[in-house]
């Protein structure tokens, strides 16, 4: 039974489409980078060089670098008490986070902009509880982004980060406290760390999508929240220029792919499985 | 440790829980209200309630064709992805492929890969061939987009599946696909079922491949709710929200009837 058996040819069918549909496109994209208009590493100088570049790539990771810890923090308690609650209450908690998982980002996008607009709900509670004067500015600048992404990401951290938790074993935090460590400093050195897998999973794919987002910050964010997925859609729709978008398109999968390489190392892609 | 010394983090979490069910769900019930609104304009609370936005929706050629165009696109890369994925996963968990958890990882690349970079590749790709603008097009788009979530759910079935049960089967003179049409198959079916629900879903979801593939005249849900959104927007697209918000209960509904027991293994 050692030998290859026929079963094998069973991937063909996908792994081809993937080369033809996937894999052969996006090299092709990527390739444009040095090849664009004419070969060279000229796009590569120009990302370098223009300030308007330079500006959206740095947007882009400061962004994501803000969203993945207040994400973070969001999560941490509905995963808590997802995890060590009641069964009724978890049962609800699963639902609360199901519902927006399986609904349309683009929908919950659409939905979040109505509730953050000028004249929309948070706006009229805030004026009608006499706690503002005149409507805040909620849409199309850095408080509506950071609103969409969070909540959009919210589930793809308490999923990971409750299934670390459920398998902390209880009688760890009941050993901290009988050996007399007060529950701030049980939580910080015990708890803390056993959620360590699910954190980092949950925070490496914030980050991730984060990084790649369009519809979030075309909808609810402003010009001055350009994001590198909007520079790349420009670049082609707009300007037909494929070199600066295959070198966009290249530093964008490059921190990606730096990313998971990194949660690979530190937590394991095959934990992350479970 | 008295409990007395746990209360004030129990009601901070207990707060912060219930401001991120906040969070989460009135942005959804806001937009189901207003689109049973009587007013033209998105306003919340509605002055009074009608249902003449479903009535625009229904009877908006745009939006109609726009639907159709997302079931004719929807079925066939759902279904596409299902069977291409669940082969796949059948011959990465048990047919001793050399280098099966590399390939495994390519088949994942496009969930990892951003959209933006797929779209943009596939647009590219599809000049030269003919197929921007077209059905086959999107087909082809939605079914590799795909195919990884139904590998990452059926394989995780295959692999708690006893394989004794598929050897018995062998040794008592089943060929290999009667093994695993009559073993195989109705064990892992709750998987298959589920994956083909979440490329049902993903698949009239999808935005960003479609937003450069599609045209005016091939144009799924998506796009048309994308391209009023950057437009001047009336109710009618918090009701075709409301739609896609009531299909996407239904297809979890339908998911968690699958999978009991199974709720949690989702992240």
């Amino acid at each position: 039974m050692r030998a290859v058996d026929g079963r094998i040819w069973l991937i063909l069918p996908a792994v081809s489409l993937l080369a033809v549909a996937f894999l052969v496109p996006v090299g092709w994209l990527l390739s444009r980078a040095f090849t664009f208009p004419e070969p060279g590493l000229q796009n590569f100088a120009l990302l370098w060089e223009r300030p308007v570049y330079m500006r959206v790539m740095m947007n882009t990771l400061i962004i994501s670098a803000i969203v993945t810890p207040v994400t973070v923090l969001l999560a941490f308690p509905v995963a808590h008490l997802m995890a060590h609650g009641s069964a009724r209450l978890r049962r609800w908690l699963v639902f609360l986070v199901l519902v927006p998982f399986w609904t349309s980002l683009l929908v919950r996008a659409f939905a979040t902009a109505i509730l953050l607009q000028r004249h929309g709900v948070i706006n009229s509670f805030l004026i009608g509880f006499g706690l503002v004067e005149e409507p805040l500015p909620l849409l199309y600048n850095m408080t509506g982004l950071l609103a969409g992404c969070v909540q959009v990401l919210l589930p793809f951290v308490i999923f990971p980060l409750y299934s670390s938790m459920a398998r902390i074993d209880p009688g760890y935090m009941r050993a901290a406290a009988t050996l007399g460590a007060p529950p701030v400093r049980a939580f910080l050195r015990v708890y803390l760390p056993l959620t360590l897998p699910g954190l980092v999973t949950g925070a490496t794919l914030v980050f991730i999508s984060t990084l790649g987002y369009y519809i979030i910050p075309a909808l609810l964010g402003g010009a001055r929240q350009q994001m590198i997925a909007q520079l790349i859609q420009d670049q082609i729709a707009a300007f037909g220029n494929w070199g600066v978008a295959g070198a966009l398109s290249l530093v964008l999968l490059a921190i990606t792919g730096a990313m998971v390489a990194l949660l690979h190392v530190t937590v394991g892609l095959k934990e992350i499985a479970r | 440790m008295s409990a007395d010394g746990m209360t004030p983090w129990r009601l901070l979490r207990g707060t912060l829980v219930i401001m991120v069910a906040v969070f989460l769900l009135a942005p959804l019930a806001v937009v189901v209200i207003i689109s049973f609104s009587s007013a033209p304009f998105l306003q919340f609370p509605p002055p009074g309630f009608s249902l003449r936005w479903y009535g625009v929706l229904f009877s908006t050629p745009a939006w109609t064709n726009a639907l159709w165009v997302s079931v004719q696109l929807m079925v066939p890369s759902s279904i596409a992805a299902t069977v291409l994925g669940t082969a796949a996963s059948y011959g990465l968990v048990r047919g001793r492929v050399p280098g099966a958890r590399l390939i495994t990882a390519c088949l994942m690349l496009p969930i990892i890969v951003p959209g933006m970079i797929t779209a943009a590749a596939l647009f590219g790709i599809y000049r030269g061939l003919g197929l921007n603008g077209t059905l086959t097009g999107l087909i082809i788009g939605h079914t590799v987009l795909h195919i990884p979530y139904v590998v990452a759910v059926v394989s995780s079935a295959l692999r708690v599946q006893d394989v004794q049960l598929e050897q018995a089967a062998a040794t008592l003179g089943a060929p290999p696909w009667a093994t695993f049409r009559h073993i195989t198959l109705p064990l892992i079916m709750p998987a298959v079922m589920s994956s083909l629900l979440i490329a049902m879903i993903l698949s009239f979801d999808e935005l960003i491949v479609s937003l450069f593939v599609s045209s005016a005249r091939v144009r799924p849900v998506a796009v048309q709710m994308w391209s009023n959104l950057l437009g001047d927007f009336d109710p009618t697209i918090a009701a075709i929200a409301s739609v896609c918000f009531l299909f996407a209960l239904l297809v979890m509904a339908a998911d968690l009837a699958l999978r009991p027991g199974r709720t949690l293994r989702i992240g």
